[in-house]
């Protein structure tokens, strides 16, 4: 590992022009902001679309006013057709996994703050970095292009399974131009990711300043190290997989497509296929995928939680560890959504013992963080209003985790909505809260103002209680036998159920309408928001050694700092107060008995 | 004088052109003419299979006491075919074009199945599609790829309001399925001129004829077609029937 | 709140208590909550009508006793540290927790890892008695198929002999949905192809899964068995019910629109009530 504070500073001019200042930018931080950008746009589509599932879901046959207009095949007379419904729900669930949640913990905050987290004026290949955020930007265009698509986007679910999704239009609308949009937009996003991950991989290892070394860096450095050596290996799976969807579609090949098939009463054109190769490479990439939703989250919120307890945490070691073990398990584990598939039955068995054995590192996580805060001075605001909510959700959404994780009980709850439930708790509530954390934390750092903490507080009751209502109930539906990605529920069995999802829904909307708060605050924050001091939280990592916020176009003003100390030394007795910045020359006692 | 003989010219041309305007009219109403036939089966019918609608209970109940069956073969009492399409194949001239109805058919869903089981229209003809029934209903036509008529694939839920469809090309005859309910099963025959299809006893008018000579050709799901050379002349009603074989 | 000044003074932050202790009350209620409709079964599990159900339902019992502990337990120190925590006195020294890091990792591995490797050594059983082991000789066979949007059922009929499946002969609008071949395979003619499944009560079955056209799946919860159906894949599952009454068979694999409406009713009967209903079957087909 070189030592880049001799380097010279600034290995590329700054901008000038507006393109190249905000549109074509090789400026990390601008690509941060540009996929946060992104990210945002795409959750209210995303949750808009979750508005109108719900809707229907509660109240099926009746007309949502203007839905037509929308769709006038998909809605007619503003009643939601059946395969409407699976439409926006094959839309919604890839917007936010992909366009989310992949992006904003990960992409987002860490092109902003990695590079200077490590001391570094820029990542090293910052044309690839541009070009990241625009790959990923075209692959949502090509995405959202799906709805002006002949018979409308892909209903295969982003789950995407073969025959379903690789047979054509013959499977039913949207299966046709909208199945290859889909594939395309998801090969092309692939490619994103893996221009993203070369640069933070290479970002963690060779641009580190002097002093920084390894188990120098922050925990949230940490989770952006290892998600993107995950995203190098899961996205380079799922690839491939979408270009064979894609060949199945328009160059009359049959990976995923067995002979014999009969579709409206017509013999398929079709031999030698596998439908469940499919869900290898769907899972083997989409697991993984799940931890790489999380665990930037994971990183963040221990970083947002460290200064708001004054303290670091019980061992910062054994946190990178459990990181690692739960990136490495990750890929030991994918057949558990498999285990009534058909693939083999030992295989299930086999798949299941990973899949228990992940909990440790998942629990020794949640004790770590817990058992952090014994004895620490816990700061209220809503950074860590929404870091302590992680943790509780993140708990909620794992113990349910635990009954999947077991094939005879998944015999049971596959397919319902408990599996719904456990997936939404850990994905669009803890990694959702995950992003929120960080954005409270540091938006005074990227925009040099501050949010208004009361609207922050706002946002955060309705979101906490709010994300209860919603998923909790989806578990009680589940074990009750309430069957997933159904649009209506038309049997008896079911009648009794629609009441909770009548509840569900009106708890979707007003937890929904709350983040339109948050998006106030946002925005009016941005341009109008108290003016920030430097280090508002009193933090120590070296995104707060910045001269100025938002920094500097080189990070750090012309210089590269050097480091000192470990990240986290809080509880000590400083100049500064209770704690000292990692690029301080000052030396101090640790209050607490630190592992080294 | 010369003005004298083109005011007189025009006048007399303008009423000979009018009044045989007129004539022709008067003359073509009178003389337009009807095929009226029965279409029969010789031999037994081949063994209709009785549908069951359990998966689809507000369905089921509609038939309660009187069981539906599959509707390829209908055979009467007297061996009338139901069901059948009868159209003019050929020597239609190219204007002539058999009456719009005045109000648009209708292809409803109802207790699952489609009524009527076979609808004969004209190429751009608009007529409905409409759902009478509590349960949704995916209406799936699958005409011959290259034919001209494209295929298309929509969900009518209950209470929505009625589809216009319209066919472009003539096809004899396009099926038409649901795949929520998979025994669903009709047919649109789209052909140009007078049609007609068979009602419960296998007899058929084909109305507005103009006096000519014809082909005819029935049309059945199950024996494919017959032809039938017919004569219309004016103000004589003809006759055409046909025997379909069983198999 | 940011850090006040006064002349002299060090700053000193000014920790927000009440929205921590609001915090905390809400933690404990939401988790206390979420318990009740699993301890008072407001919406459980269906009945049990199958013969390997006992152990699966066991199985879950224990898991939702200790899931339900480990959550009730982290909820509710959460809660605990937060409103503790969260205003210390002046002065206060930050403690760290007994045991420190390397206690809690040994917690984790005993508490945690004997539970996991115990629920998965135990849940093995309750999955080996349905897939490791073989159907009975007697058991009665029924082939189901799956195909978009409806499952259709074969009995083989007096010859005990599945007919030949024809994908090139499927023709729903004529209810041949198996593709068989009548006229030509004597095996196929006393098929008996039905829209619901009927089984005798008490008697194992050996039921064959066949996909006319795409990926679903057969799950009836009160028989607890779900399967996927995989085209190109011949699969099968066998069960015995214990209970007659009229159950419904639910498509769990997105299959397209009308995945919503797949279903079929399985009718668990007594042995006469079923024959008879084999013979009247026989008269429709």
């Amino acid at each position: 590992m070189h030592d880049i504070s001799t380097h010279p500073v600034a290995h590329h001019a700054p901008p000038e022009t507006f393109i190249r200042k905000y549109i074509f930018s090789l400026d990390h931080k601008v690509i941060g902001k540009q996929y946060y950008g992104l990210a945002l746009v795409a959750v209210f589509i995303g949750m808009g679309l979750s508005w109108l599932m719900r809707l229907h879901l509660g109240w099926t046959n009746m007309s949502i006013p203007g839905l037509e207009l929308l769709s006038k095949n998909g809605a007619p007379g503003g009643i939601m057709t059946p395969e409407y419904y699976l439409q926006l729900m094959t839309m919604h669930g890839t917007i936010m996994v992909f366009f989310v949640l992949t992006t904003a913990p990960f992409a987002a905050f860490g092109n902003f703050f990695l590079p200077i987290q490590v001391g570094a004026e820029d990542m090293p290949f910052p044309r690839f970095n541009m070009m990241s955020f625009w790959v990923t930007f075209v692959a949502f265009l090509v995405l959202m292009a799906s709805f002006f698509a002949g018979d409308g986007p892909s209903l295969a679910g982003w789950t995407q399974y073969a025959p379903l999704s690789a047979v054509g239009a013959v499977a039913g609308p949207g299966q046709g131009l909208g199945e290859v949009l889909w594939a395309s937009s998801i090969a092309i996003f692939c490619i994103g990711q893996l221009l993203g991950s070369l640069n933070f991989i290479t970002t963690t290892l060779d641009m580190r300043t002097r002093g920084m070394s390894m188990m120098r860096l922050p925990l949230s450095a940490w989770a952006w190290f290892i998600t993107s050596v995950m995203g190098l290996t899961a996205f380079a799976v799922l690839m491939p997989a979408c270009i064979l969807l894609i060949l199945d579609h328009v160059a009359g090949t049959s990976f995923f497509v067995p002979g014999g098939l009969v579709l409206n009463d017509q013999l398929q054109p079709h031999s030698g296929g596998s439908t469940l190769l499919w869900q290898h490479l769907f899972w083997f990439f989409g697991h993984p995928e799940v931890y790489i939703a999380i665990i930037p989250g994971m990183g963040i919120v221990s970083h947002v939680l460290i200064a708001n307890m004054r303290r670091p945490m019980l061992s910062h070691r054994v946190l990178i560890y459990s990181m690692a073990a739960l990136g490495v398990l990750s890929y030991m584990v994918y057949g558990h959504h498999m285990f009534v598939s058909g693939m083999n039955p030992l295989s299930s068995l086999a798949f299941s013992f990973p899949t228990l054995i992940i909990t440790i590192p998942s629990t020794i996580v949640v004790l770590i963080w817990i058992g952090s805060l014994y004895g620490s001075k816990l700061r209220i605001n809503t950074a860590s209003l929404f870091a302590l909510g992680f943790i509780s959700m993140f708990v909620s959404g794992g113990v349910s985790g635990f009954f999947l994780a077991q094939p005879s009980i998944d015999i049971i709850l596959h397919a319902t909505y408990f599996v719904v439930g456990h997936f939404h708790l850990v994905m669009a509530v803890a990694a959702i809260f995950g992003i929120f954390a960080g954005t409270y934390f540091w938006f005074p750092k990227m925009f040099g103002r501050m949010m208004n903490e009361t609207l922050g507080k706002i946002h955060f009751w309705f979101s906490f209680v709010g994300a209860y209502c919603i998923f909790m109930p989806f578990h009680y539906l589940g074990i009750a036998g309430n069957v997933r990605r159904y649009q209506a529920f038309v049997d008896d069995f079911m009648q009794p159920l629609i009441p909770v999802h009548k509840f569900i829904t009106v708890a979707a909307l007003v937890t929904g309408a709350a983040q339109l708060i948050f998006l106030y605050n946002l925005i009016h924050s941005r341009w109008w928001g108290e003016p920030a001091p430097l280090n508002p939280w009193e933090a120590t990592s070296l995104e707060w050694s910045t001269p100025t916020s938002p920094p500097p176009f080189d990070n750090f003003g012309g210089k590269h700092p050097v480091v000192y100390h470990d990240p986290y030394q809080y509880g000590v007795e400083s100049s500064t107060g209770d704690y000292v910045m990692q690029d301080s020359p000052e030396k101090v006692q640790s209050a607490l008995p630190e592992e080294a | 004088m010369n003005r004298w003989k083109v005011v007189a010219g025009t006048a007399v041309f303008l009423l000979v052109c009018g009044s045989s305007m007129m004539l022709t009219r008067n003359v073509s109403a009178a003389a337009e003419g009807k095929v009226t036939g029965t279409v029969k089966l010789d031999g037994t019918p081949p063994h209709q299979r009785p549908i069951d609608m359990s998966k689809e209970p507000s369905c089921q109940q509609q038939h309660a006491g009187k069981p539906v069956t599959t509707e390829n073969v209908v055979a009467g009492p007297n061996g009338g075919l139901e069901w059948v399409t009868v159209y003019i194949s050929e020597g239609l001239s190219a204007g002539a074009a058999s009456a719009t109805p005045s109000t648009p058919q209708k292809f409803d869903q109802r207790g699952c199945q489609y009524i009527p089981h076979v609808m004969a229209v004209d190429v751009n003809e608009h007529f409905q599609v409409t759902n009478s029934d509590q349960t949704s209903h995916n209406i799936h036509p699958q005409p011959k790829p290259g034919g001209g008529n494209h295929e298309w694939n929509k969900s009518q839920p209950p209470g929505s309001p009625p589809f216009d469809i319209a066919w472009t090309a003539e096809e004899v005859s396009i099926p038409v399925k649901c795949n929520i309910h998979p025994w669903m099963h009709g047919y649109h025959t789209v052909v140009k001129g007078p049609h007609a299809v068979t009602n419960a006893d296998g007899t058929y008018t084909l109305e507005n004829v103009p006096p000519g000579n014809y082909t005819l050709t029935a049309w059945q799901e199950t024996y494919g077609t017959q032809t039938q050379k017919v004569t219309v002349a004016a103000g004589k009603p003809a006759t055409a029937d046909f025997t379909f074989k069983a198999k | 709140m940011p850090a006040k000044t006064g002349a002299g003074l060090k700053p000193e932050f000014v920790y927000e208590a009440s929205m921590a202790k609001i915090f905390a009350i809400t933690i404990v209620l939401i988790a206390i909550g979420s318990a009740i409709p699993i301890v008072l079964h407001t919406w459980y599990l269906p009945q049990d009508i199958s013969t390997h159900g006992p152990l699966i339902d066991e199985q879950f019992s224990e898991t939702m006793a200790e899931a339900g502990i480990s959550f009730l337990a982290a909820q509710i120190i959460l809660a605990a540290f937060i409103w503790i925590y969260s205003k210390p006195a002046a002065g206060t020294k930050i403690k760290t927790f007994p045991g420190g890091a390397m206690g809690l990792v040994i917690a984790a591995f005993l508490l945690v890892g004997t539970e996991v490797l115990a629920l998965g050594a135990f849940g093995a059983k309750a999955w080996a008695s349905v897939y490791f082991t073989p159907p009975a000789a007697n058991a009665l066979t029924i082939q189901s198929q799956a195909g978009q949007f409806a499952f259709y059922f074969r009995y083989p009929g007096p010859d005990g002999k599945f007919g030949q499946i024809h994908p090139e002969l499927v023709n729903e609008g004529s209810q041949n949905f198996f593709g068989l071949d009548l006229d030509h395979d004597p095996a196929a003619k006393d098929d008996i192809v039905t829209a619901e499944m009927a089984v005798p009560v008490n008697r194992e079955v050996h039921l064959l899964m066949h996909s006319k056209d795409l990926g679903h799946s057969f799950f009836v919860r009160e028989l607890r068995i779900q399967q996927d159906f995989v085209p190109g894949l011949d699969v099968s599952v066998h069960f015995t019910a214990n209970k007659t009454g009229k159950y419904e068979i639910v498509c769990t694999q997105l299959c397209g629109l009308g995945h919503y409406n797949m279903k079929a009713y399985l009718e668990v009967m007594s042995e006469a009530d079923y024959e008879t209903w084999l013979k009247q079957q026989a008269t429709m087909q």
